[in-house]
């Protein structure tokens, strides 16, 4: 070996790496862009309420000092810039504000209701991606070269179905089925192993359906490669031929889905978590917006907001990892 | 829409799933004009005796807290659940649309800001961002249209940015342009027929969607206000009986469930009609199942004496459901450390015969084969690990695309790597090491840099360098070659030709070239193989190729072949006709239809593969003699081209 091919092969090198940082900033930029357009518009949210959201929220026979006492208190008497700065300023330190009906730490209510969301959130993604992407290579493995048409046709019918209803009609469908007709689960409340079964169940569902869909026909595609011929002419065993071979290259576009869903998930546990009277945020969102509690509202707004930028990142950051085309495509 | 469309439309929808669609969305349709006409009386009948019952004959879904029955009330809901939902998509599509096209129209920095907006947008949950513009606006009916429309804008705006970007970057619009066609007739003969299908399929399908978050929204108690009602507050009022009476929520929510699956179905069927209908959703290509061997007919006697070759295969035949029958007693012998060549057109099974003794056929495929010893044993007869074994440490294969052969979402070391690791038990580091050597010795520059690299920072020639390294990590008794060059350019050609070479002689291993081009194969092999529709037609070294072969469509692939001396004025040879296919079961010569010197013979009968001479054999009747007239490639063309 000469110098110079070396340092050739030492320059791609860096270009590789530099395209990768290079991506890694920008996505990162467009990250701290986001969460700056985030809690802008947050900060808008109570300023578009039409009227007076102090009085809205207080309803109209409340006394109008106590109005103005609010409105002191929140800072709405201030310039709108001050109110802008203060706003952004206490976000970043981690302050809500109090709520306007309870007069609680909207901070504390937050860090008290959120483990539960969280909880219920992650486990179902990870239930979701832990069934679906296993699932999907196994019925893509069953059903390639049009093999065994029938349990295809079983598997797209199942899915299709379950893909299409949203998660809170099948939660009401679940809670029937296990816990008004065989009571095996609790109907609602958590408490334990058992109460987290079927709001999981009705989260997750449907992201499975879904996603266990994509990996399939995405399987039957890589399947189809010439280096899965390359990795089965070197005598491979099936397992890698399928897990090291097949599988990575079917994650883009399942991770890209994943992304999608999880964003759905955090909406989903709204929903879920009403039906199943679950201490979560979303609990908190829906009385929080029927009692017009705009700090807590906009304190919500930010956090799930700040969860749906947070999970798009990390899939693509995950993405570039996973497939590093997609750091070039990206650009 | 164009005359073909619609009738690709009408064809979409007489399918199972668009008849389904077209009733579900029809009776959606009906029921929302005619239901409050017919049964507002009996929906707000109050009935306090029979309140909160469940199924019964007067009330088949019950009824709720006042006593009023519940079906009816479903039914009058259609109304109002639907057209919130129509609402909501309209002022979807009407936020969405023009903030889409707005990229297009303006361009430029705006444009990309804007561009930035959607993407980021779109990435929030619709039902999210419409409670937080419910809040804004205020719990209700108005707040929920709001909300819901504001957050499937996006989606809108992402559809119209696209085909606004597609329609303003068109020919048609550009020559409309330049013909002076006026602005409105541009936008109504040019424009909208191009953006109504996907838009009103948009549509359609936002329907759905806003149905379903506003019941969503209503169940959670942010959407339609008592006393009004719709699916989703019903839902929520049943939901709490549903311990009680269950069917009081079960009506509802099958009533959002097929509400909102008519309108997406439908709008489904719309778009996969528009997508060009009934095509599979991938088509298969060939060589790409697990290596399965159907077993063939039993061996016979041959497994009695010693083989010293690396492989022997006689009456090797490949065939596919549906009577095709690619590859038809093909019988060959290669020595240890010999290169043989198979050369012949595409489709001439060359490729199939060289897949079959790698045990890489496609599934459907079935091989039989009256004697197959690779190394000495029968593949078929060994167990799948066994044959794993002895394929993976002593067979390799050179395959003929290396852009796709090697996995893009490895590292090049990784795959190299893994050969050693699986089949010598290597140690991963061990393993590396050894990639990195073989790397080295397929003369690739800083292999100890390129072994973590991917694929996609390999040239194209690199790349094959890389499989023909990997082929080399345990030692190759046989390297299975089969194109290796075709996909490069000529300079790099010669050096993978080279390398194979150096590969076969320094490890002295013996190899299998295949190829379409004479030139390559007689480069590197001694003895040549042409195949023809499937069969061995000749069998001869390289010497006699070139001075005289016997068989006329060898002497034709030879006189295509472009030399020094060939006259530039004239075009190149080529052989006329075209090979017959590998469903044609005619008893003669295959190459009959195409010979100069075809006799009726030739027609009714396939000659045997006979010796000619030593190391020679050829299958024709009317053989080519030896140095007959001038040079042998000017008999070739002679003879052959007509």
């Amino acid at each position: 070996m000469t110098a110079a091919p070396a340092s050739i092969g030492a320059q791609r090198n860096w270009w590789a790496g530099r395209t990768r940082s290079a991506y890694l900033f920008r996505r990162t930029a467009r990250l701290l862009v986001s969460l700056a357009l985030l809690l802008t518009a947050t900060f808008f949210m109570i300023h578009l309420v039409p009227g007076d959201p102090v009085r809205a929220a207080l309803g109209p026979t409340a006394p109008a000092s106590l109005v103005a006492e609010r409105k002191a208190a929140l800072g709405l008497d201030k310039p709108l810039v001050t109110q802008y700065v203060d706003y952004i300023r206490d976000v970043l330190h981690g302050d809500f504000g109090t709520s306007m009906t309870t007069g609680e730490s909207v901070t504390e209510v937050i860090k008290q209701r959120a483990p539960a969301t969280f909880k219920l959130a992650g486990i179902a993604f990870l239930v979701a991606m832990f069934v679906a992407v296993p699932l999907g290579v196994l019925m893509a493995a069953l059903t390639r070269d049009s093999r065994r048409r029938g349990v295809e046709l079983g598997f797209t019918a199942a899915t299709g179905g379950l893909a299409a209803i949203p998660s809170f009609l099948l939660a009401v469908g679940l809670v029937y089925l296990f816990a008004v007709t065989i009571h095996i689960f609790p109907v609602a409340g958590r408490a334990g192993f058992s109460s987290y079964v079927l709001p999981v169940a009705a989260l997750a569902l449907a992201p499975i359906a879904a996603l266990s869909r994509i990996v399939r026909v995405e399987g039957l595609r890589v399947l189809e490669q010439d280096y899965i011929r390359t990795a089965r002419g070197k005598r491979l065993p099936a397992r890698i031929v399928y897990v090291r071979h097949a599988l990575p290259n079917t994650l883009t576009p399942t991770l890209t889905l994943a992304g999608l869903l999880l964003g759905g998930l955090v909406a989903g546990t709204v929903l879920v978590e009403n039906i199943f009277a679950w201490p979560g945020l979303g609990t908190t969102l829906v009385q929080s917006v029927a009692e017009k509690d705009y700090p807590t509202v906009q304190a919500l707004a930010v956090v799930f907001g700040t969860v749906v930028l947070l999970a798009n990142f990390a899939v693509d950051i995950a993405l570039g990892v996973i497939d590093p085309r997609s750091t070039i495509l990206e650009s | 829409m164009s005359e073909p469309s619609t009738s690709r439309f009408r064809q979409a929808l007489r399918t199972p799933v668009g008849i389904t669609a077209s009733i579900g969305l029809a009776a959606i349709i009906v029921l929302a004009i005619i239901a409050p006409i017919l049964w507002s009386d009996d929906a707000a009948k109050l009935d306090i005796l029979a309140a909160s019952q469940g199924a019964s004959r007067a009330h088949p879904l019950g009824t709720d807290a006042l006593g009023r029955d519940i079906l009816y009330r479903m039914l009058v809901a259609t109304r109002l659940s639907v057209t919130l939902a129509l609402l909501a998509a309209g002022l979807g599509a009407l936020i969405g649309i023009p903030l889409g096209a707005i990229p297009a129209l303006v361009g430029g920095r705006i444009g990309k800001l804007v561009t930035g907006f959607i993407n980021l947008s779109v990435a929030f949950p619709t039902l999210l961002v419409a409670i937080f513009v419910a809040a804004i606006i205020g719990v209700g009916a108005r707040g929920a249209v709001a909300g819901i429309g504001i957050a499937i804008a996006p989606y809108f705006a992402r559809l119209s940015q696209t085909l606004s970007a597609s329609v303003a970057g068109s020919d048609y619009l550009a020559a409309a342009r330049m013909l002076g066609v006026r602005r409105v007739r541009l936008l109504r003969r040019h424009i909208l027929p191009n953006v109504a299908e996907p838009l009103l399929i948009t549509v359609t399908i936002a329907v759905g969607d806003s149905l379903l978050a506003l019941a969503g929204l209503s169940f959670l108690g942010l959407g339609v206000q008592p006393p009004q009602y719709d699916w989703g507050r019903m839902l929520s009022e049943g939901l709490s009986r549903i311990y009680v009476t269950p069917v009081v929520a079960l009506g509802p929510a099958i009533a959002i469930t097929l509400g909102a699956l008519s309108f997406v179905l439908f709008g489904e069927v719309l778009a996969k009609a528009a997508a060009g209908g009934g095509a599979p959703r991938w088509t298969r290509t060939d060589l790409s199942a697990l290596p399965v061997l159907p077993a063939g007919p039993p061996t016979g006697d041959g497994d009695a004496i010693p083989v010293p070759d690396v492989l022997a295969v006689e009456n090797l035949t490949v065939s596919f459901p549906g009577g095709s029958v690619p590859v038809r007693g093909v019988s060959l012998e290669v020595a240890p450390g010999e290169i043989i060549g198979i050369v012949g057109e595409s489709g001439s099974g060359k490729t199939l015969t060289a897949m079959a003794i790698a045990d890489l056929l496609p599934a459907a495929s079935q091989l039989t084969a009256s004697r197959f010893t690779l190394f000495g044993k029968d593949p078929r007869s060994l167990g799948e690990a066994e044959r794993r074994r002895l394929l993976g440490r002593s067979l390799a294969v050179v395959y003929q695309d290396p852009m796709s052969a090697l996995n893009p979402a490895l590292r090049v070391g990784r795959q190299l790597a893994e050969v050693s690791e699986v089949h010598d038990g290597l140690s991963k580091s061990s393993a590396t090491q050894r990639a990195v050597d073989r790397l080295g010795s397929v003369r690739i520059a800083n292999p100890a840099a390129r072994v973590r690299q991917y694929p996609h920072e390999f040239s194209g020639g690199m790349r094959q360098r890389a499989v023909i390294a990997m082929g080399l990590m345990s030692e190759p008794k046989l390297i299975i070659a089969d194109e290796p060059t075709t996909a490069l350019d000529v300079t790099v050609q010669q050096q993978i030709l080279q390398l194979l070479r150096e590969v076969s002689t320094s490890g002295g291993s013996a190899a299998i070239l295949i190829s379409h081009d004479v030139a390559v194969v007689s480069q590197l092999c001694r003895r040549v193989l042409v195949m023809y529709a499937g069969r061995i037609v000749e069998e001869l070294d390289v010497a006699t190729l070139v001075i005289g072969p016997a068989h006329p469509y060898t002497a034709a692939l030879v006189a295509s072949v472009p030399t020094m001396e060939s006259d530039r004025t004239q075009p190149l040879a080529s052989i006329p006709g075209r090979a017959p296919s590998p469903y044609d079961d005619s008893p003669g010569c295959p190459f009959a239809p195409r010979c100069p010197r075809a006799s009726a013979r030739c027609t009714d009968l396939m000659p045997p593969l006979e010796q000619r001479s030593a190391g020679h054999r050829v299958a024709c009747w009317h053989p080519l003699q030896r140095g007959a007239a001038g040079t042998p490639a000017g008999v070739a063309v002679e003879d052959v081209a007509v």
